[in-house]
């Protein structure tokens, strides 16, 4: 009955383990992907205020054009790129929506696409799910999980349709200064390649303001498919609110598919979204508290023995375990076990990162530190 | 705000160490950083907030007394302030603008310890014109903290 290109689809390496830890009861868990953070009152305020209002009805496909102008207003006012809020932004049901509508818009079958690794991993599944092929661009530790010029130039060879960005990283934290940007732009530039930029994490950078792809050049934007969304820097996860830019022609396809699959996004959502958008200081509040943690649990995992970089955005350290002699699914499995903490094994994000594991830093400075308690624990004892 | 600053006021027992791991400061900048602090009144005491509902055989009532008195020629409201705020029984003490000036919170083993307080020694006061005691039956929130029913995520414990 299944199709062969889902029935072809690997199943994911790491189930067993996530199953394994959703059944265990008072766990720290290092391995969420999602802020600790309730979304900022006065964004529930408004979605619980709509809600009384009675917005309960569709929107246009594009979604709400107020949201769509003020995405319009904070990208211009952010990176000082503009984007048409009547022909080139469109609502979508979280970030994930929006990069499944760029692949299905873009791709023909067999249409190669560039997945940068560590990779988040529903890039290279939607990909195959497309019917594309993934051409994996695999970056090291000692690079910082930044791509390397020369491998992409490499990888270009073979003519991909796309390539996915995703800066900051998720799981890596990596993210790219102006002139690396510059770099990569340089070479994609050559080609007639689309680049699907992954955004999600732009309001969690750290050391330096947030670069956006589109806002390179003007060329940059015509090619880029830009994917943001209000999940994590504004502690949204669950309302699925995100948004594409693109040419109007990119963004006429996508809207096409997006009318018939879903619709529209949800209205209260939209709502809320609108006043995420004004909630500036309790993004940046958010913020401080991030970098905080982050401080504390590089400092304390590298005394530890494990080797992490700074991570320069979101809210993941790529962590070395290499010097345990454990490889990550067994490291994650027994720490589970044996000290209840758990971090998602670094195989997950590509399967050359058997050393590594993702641990997340949305969590409150007491857990992290009692989880760092157990954590060394655990590994004094190996 | 000084991030030492920011850090003592959400947590007054954090170890220097984490301090410094926080602030990216060494340990000799922060203990003279704080020494300063504390001489120049910026940090005034470190104390615990606790939440009184809680505390088992804990009698405790505690009233907000708005005050109107009569300011007095050069000194205004300080002397008067200082007249009240200096009973211990006065717990905090306010100049606000408004319908009424002096807002005092006084904290009695019972309803009849603060009733007395107001009637023998606010009150009787020549520079006190007008009292109004309302007494506290809930503390939802306190510095930030809300003291009642605690929001929780609901996440999932592992996701991507």
């Amino acid at each position: 009955m299944i199709a062969k290109h889902v029935k072809n689809m690997p199943p994911s390496g790491i189930r067993e383990f996530f199953d394994l830890v959703l059944g265990m009861p008072d766990v720290i868990s290092l391995g969420v992907g999602e802020p600790d953070f309730i979304a900022p009152w006065r964004v529930r305020e408004k979605a619980i205020t709509a809600l009384e209002e009675g917005l309960t009805s569709y929107t246009s496909n594009k979604g709400l054009l107020l949201l769509r102008e003020s995405i319009s207003d904070y990208l211009k006012k952010e990176y000082k790129i503009n984007y048409n809020p009547d022909s080139q932004i469109l609502i979508t049901v979280g970030v994930s929506e929006g990069l499944d509508l760029s692949l299905r818009a873009i791709l023909d079958p067999r249409d190669k696409v560039i997945v940068v690794s560590p990779y988040y991993v529903a890039y290279p599944a939607l990909v195959e799910l497309n019917q594309g092929k993934v051409l994996m661009l695999e970056t090291k530790e000692e690079n910082n999980f930044k791509i390397e010029p020369e491998k992409l130039s490499l990888l270009l060879k073979h003519n991909p349709k796309a390539i996915i960005l995703n800066y900051p990283s998720n799981p890596s934290g990596a993210t790219y200064t102006s002139s690396e940007l510059k770099k990569i732009w340089n070479i994609l530039s050559k080609k007639d390649i689309t680049i699907i930029s992954d955004e999600t994490y732009d309001q969690l950078s750290y050391g330096q303001k947030h670069i956006s792809f589109p806002s390179l050049a003007r060329q940059a934007k015509k090619q880029t498919i830009l994917l943001n969304g209000f999940s994590k820097g504004h502690a949204m996860t669950g309302f699925r609110v995100g948004f594409t830019c693109a040419e109007p022609e990119v963004t006429e396809a996508m809207t096409k598919i997006h009318s018939y699959s879903v619709m529209c996004g949800p209205v209260i959502s939209q709502v809320a979204a609108i006043e995420a958008l004004r909630a500036k200081k309790e993004v940046e509040r958010m913020k401080s508290e991030y970098i905080k943690r982050r401080d504390f649990l590089v400092e304390e995992l590298n005394q530890l023995g494990f080797s992490v970089s700074l991570p320069q955005g979101a809210f993941y350290c790529f962590a070395c375990l290499k010097k345990f002699k454990l490889n990550c699914l067994d490291f994650a499995k027994k720490l589970l076990l044996d000290e209840k903490v758990a971090v998602v094994p670094g195989v997950a994000f590509g399967k050359k990162y058997q050393d590594y594991i993702r641990i997340s830093y949305a969590n409150s400075l007491d857990k992290l530190k009692e989880a760092v308690i157990r954590i060394e624990r655990f590994v004094s004892g190996l | 705000m000084d991030r030492i600053l920011e850090l003592l006021e959400d947590n007054a027992r954090i170890s220097i160490e984490d301090l410094g791991k926080l602030s990216g400061k060494s340990k000799k900048e922060i203990e003279k950083a704080i020494k300063k602090y504390e001489e120049e009144g910026v940090i005034v005491k470190y104390k615990a907030l606790i939440n009184k509902d809680k505390v088992k055989n804990n009698q405790q009532v505690v009233a907000l007394i708005e005050v109107e008195v009569n300011p007095q020629k050069d000194v205004g409201f300080d002397l008067v302030a200082q007249r009240i705020y200096s009973f211990p029984e006065v717990k905090n003490c306010f100049l606000l603008s408004g319908t009424y000036d002096l807002l005092i919170e006084v904290v009695g083993a019972d309803i009849n310890t603060v009733a007395n307080f107001v009637a023998e020694k606010l009150a009787p006061l020549s520079s006190v014109k007008r009292t109004a005691t309302h007494f506290m039956l809930k503390k939802y929130k306190e510095d930030g903290v809300v003291l009642v029913k605690k929001e929780k995520n609901k996440r999932l414990p592992i996701t991507y």
